[in-house]
């Protein structure tokens, strides 16, 4: 069988990867004519091992924190050479990539207003290296380097708000998308290319791996994000709102119990006041942004 | 080095040769009787090794490492899992 | 061919010469004392003297990298920067080299912290020596100049594809004026050509570009940078020849030489210091002392070959560095030991520590240089170690 996808298979992510399923839709809708860049990480890891690129586009990986640097200068030498075909560059990289170690070089790309289409596949930890906490991994949830021991809960802090980021950046299109709703990640794909400057879109890929549930259920627990208000599905034009998806709000507990990374918070009522803040968490977006 | 290209860059899609199949422990069965050819599981299947033929889906044995998200994500229940006997 | 000689800031030197050769893409981050060649850069992009594309960066990291995200979308590249940013764009640089990414770097030396300074050394660009990129460290102004001219054909050469960094000291050469011959940008245009690059990241061709490997093929990739090292042997020789035929300067192509013939102490250096030299050499030349000077111009690759041959067969050699690995020395120095062992002329080889941090390097200290090192052969003499000029000893007691 002859497979026409331009993100192709053999390539080495765990089964039910959700970051997988999220490039492949990215590059249907992104088409031949694109320049796809990617910070290390495990999206780097699994479509790039020397003679098995999964990549049928050009694709390149340099460094865990400059891939929006590369990219701008991706952009800068095509534009160099009159980019004649009018070739896109959109990068891809993971929440650590993007939150944390490369955010200087986002910013720098965000102030500049390159012309690039910048997607963060949160999976809310470092999952390459064995999941440790980023500053994308949300409250209470357990990585290895916030663990769950004594008081301990997981993580201790709320996750960065990297909506609100490039929005402060005057980034003029600003999304985010779920791998449950892929028309809606297809037309922010497209959206986001055809926008002239940067564009932003964050994207929550389930890692079952690293959340710990079972891999078929990875599409179901994207979709419970969005459903509990956790994972909220906005648009941004101008810093202008102009879609949120409405939601009939199911309770953050159909989403959190089947991840282990949350099991400690059902454990006894030891950790009540985390499980509070989370309801809090879903019912602010839900009133903010208007979802229901 | 004679297939590799200067600085570790290398040629496209070549991991097409990847038996990734080899992974599976269960195997998603298609029942065409059932199946509406809505393209669901082909859509979110992370291995691109779904694919909507004339008479229903159709997996890719070679690539399918048997996540089984399209037997969870199928409206119809069309998908079914057997243990792959290795 | 002639050019027209004026008085021109070393800086802007370098603009002029970079301005010429028209990099596609110039990505820099500002640090003292690189800043007149960026600043000098932007005016010549935004007056439309030079068509690049011209990328401020929020850091030196993002600058080697858009650059090197430029080159590999087959774009002529440059960049610049001095000490710690050179330093934060260490990860970036090995891994343009292996990329085989031929950006253009000026590298104006300049001391690390702590504590934090402007002053001149070495310390920046030897901690890259091991990236694989070139490094040719300039003694002028005028070679400033064409060193810059050189330098992209070198890097982008088919059989190289290196970084290449052109080396020239912080203020001394950066911010002084001296007479400079410039020639028609067209004509250097004309010698400097075209990148054609040999693979690019190209929706007509898709490639993967920065892949994950694993032992099968990394030592053979580090491999690759000696082959491409050696390689740019050849072509940093015959393009400084070319360079001599058409434009009429020579500043040395792996090495250079002064009144090494008969000499019975040579002094080998890099940089600034090596125009000092030359004039202290002549000075004690006058005063009948057989002294001689090797220049080292590329310290990557490095010359060895050509370092033996032009000491032939003086007994006495003192290596000035303005680096430091620490607990072993000169950095230097270390080299031209290494370089000497197994040959059949074995010279005593007296390393100095000069200039570092910017510590005053003149005639002066030069002479006391070839005195001290003079005395190796008595039984009071220098016995290897690395002998520190100026260095304060009533700072450590
Ligand atoms: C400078 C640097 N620091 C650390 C690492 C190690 N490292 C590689 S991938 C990775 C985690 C990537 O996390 P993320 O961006 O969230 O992507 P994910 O793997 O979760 O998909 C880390 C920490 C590195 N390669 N480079
Ligand atoms: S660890 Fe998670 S994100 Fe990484 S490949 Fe596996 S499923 Fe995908
Ligand atoms: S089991 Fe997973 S890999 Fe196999 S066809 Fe279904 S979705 Fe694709
Ligand atoms: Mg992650």
């Amino acid at each position: 069988m002859e497979v026409k996808e331009l993100h192709a298979p053999g390539h080495r992510a765990c089964p039910g990867c959700g970051c997988a399923i999220a490039v492949k839709i990215i590059l249907r809708e992104t088409g031949p004519n694109t320049i796809i860049v990617s910070p290390t990480g495990c999206l780097e890891t699994f479509t790039s091992p020397i003679r098995s690129s999964s990549w049928e586009v050009p694709w390149i990986h340099s460094l865990f924190e400059n891939a929006p640097a590369i990219a701008t200068g991706v952009l800068a030498g095509l534009n160099s050479q009159g980019n004649p075909n009018g070739t896109k560059v959109v990068a891809i990289g993971g929440d650590g990539g993007t939150y944390d170690i490369g955010m200087g070089s986002l910013s720098g790309m965000f102030e500049r207003k390159d012309d690039i289409l910048y997607i963060c596949y949160d999976n809310e930890a470092y999952m390459n290296t064995g999941i440790q906490g980023s500053s994308a991994t949300p409250l209470g949830a357990g990585t290895t380097t916030t663990p769950v021991t004594g008081d301990s809960f997981g993580k201790m802090v709320e996750k960065k708000d990297m909506v609100a980021i490039a929005l402060a950046h005057g980034v003029p299109y600003v999304a985010t998308a779920s791998i449950a709703n892929l028309a809606d990640l297809k037309k922010k794909v497209r959206k986001g290319m055809d926008n002239p400057g940067p564009a932003f879109i964050l994207m929550l890929t389930p890692c079952n791996v690293g959340w710990g549930y079972e891999p078929e259920e990875t599409v179901e627990l994207a979709r419970k994000a969005v459903e509990t208000g956790l994972f909220p599905i906005v648009e941004f034009e101008n810093g202008n709102m102009v879609s949120a998806l409405k939601i009939r709000p199911v309770p953050v507990e159909e989403y959190l119990k089947p991840q282990k990374r949350y099991q400690h918070l059902f454990k006894n009522d030891k950790f009540e006041d985390v499980l509070k803040a989370i309801r809090k968490k879903a019912e602010d977006n839900i009133k903010k942004f208007g979802l229901a | 080095m004679m297939d590799l290209l200067l600085g570790g860059v290398c040629k496209a899609g070549e991991s097409k040769k990847l038996e990734t199949g080899k992974w599976r422990s269960f195997r998603p069965v298609v029942d065409r009787n059932k199946c509406i050819k809505c393209g669901k599981c082909a859509d979110y299947c992370p291995d691109s090794c779904m694919e909507i033929k004339e008479d229903g889906a159709e997996v890719n044995l070679y690539y399918c490492k048997g996540c089984l998200i399209c037997i969870r994500e199928c409206p119809v229940k069309a998908i079914t899992k057997e243990v792959e006997e290795k | 061919m002639k050019g027209k000689t004026a008085i021109l800031e070393g800086s802007r030197a370098v603009a002029e010469a970079v301005r010429a050769c028209r990099p596609d893409v110039i990505s820099v981050y500002p640090i003292t004392p690189q800043t007149h060649i960026l600043e000098d850069l932007a005016r010549f992009v935004s007056s439309g003297q030079l068509k690049s594309q011209f990328v401020r960066a929020d850091s030196e990291f993002s600058a080697a990298s858009i650059v090197y995200g430029a080159s590999a979308a087959g774009a002529r590249a440059y960049t610049a920067s001095a000490s710690q940013g050179l330093l934060l764009m260490n990860e970036v640089i090995y891994a343009m080299a292996s990329t085989r990414l031929p950006v253009v770097l000026t590298a104006v030396n300049r001391a690390i912290s702590a504590p934090i300074t402007i002053q001149p050394d070495h310390q920046d660009t030897m901690s890259l020596r091991d990236t694989g990129a070139l490094q040719i460290h300039v003694e002028s102004l005028q070679e400033a100049y064409d060193a810059h001219v050189q330098s992209f054909r070198i890097a982008e050469d088919p059989e190289v594809l290196l970084p290449i960094f052109i080396c020239m000291d912080g203020w001394v050469l950066s911010h002084s004026y001296e007479p400079v011959t410039v020639f028609p940008d067209e004509a250097i245009s004309e010698f400097a050509g075209t990148f054609q690059p040999v693979q690019k990241l190209d929706p007509a061709k898709p490639l993967t570009y920065g892949s994950y490997a694993d032992q099968d093929v990394l030592m053979e990739y580090r491999y690759a940078l000696m082959l491409a090292q050696e390689k740019a042997r050849e072509k940093i020789r015959s393009v400084t020849k070319e360079y001599k035929e058409v434009f009429g300067h020579f500043d040395g192509d792996l090495i250079d030489t002064h009144r090494t013939e008969d000499a019975e102490i040579i002094l080998v250096a890099m940089g600034s210091m090596v125009s000092t030299i030359r004039a202290a050499v002549d000075e004690l030349r006058a005063e009948g002392r057989k002294v001689g000077l090797v220049k080292v111009r590329t310290f990557r690759p490095f010359p060895e070959e050509e370092i033996i041959k032009a000491c032939g067969k003086a007994p006495l050699i003192a290596v000035l560095d303005k680096s430091l690995s620490v607990n072993t020395g000169g950095i230097l120095a270390t080299e031209i030991k290494a370089a000497f062992y197994g040959n059949p002329v074995q010279p005593v080889i007296v390393p100095f520590m000069a200039g570092l941090g910017g510590k005053e390097v003149n005639r002066r200290v030069i002479k006391e240089i070839v005195d001290i090192a003079c005395r190796a052969g008595d039984k009071q003499g220098p016995r290897g170690d690395t002998i520190w000029m100026g260095l304060d000893h009533g700072f450590f007691s």
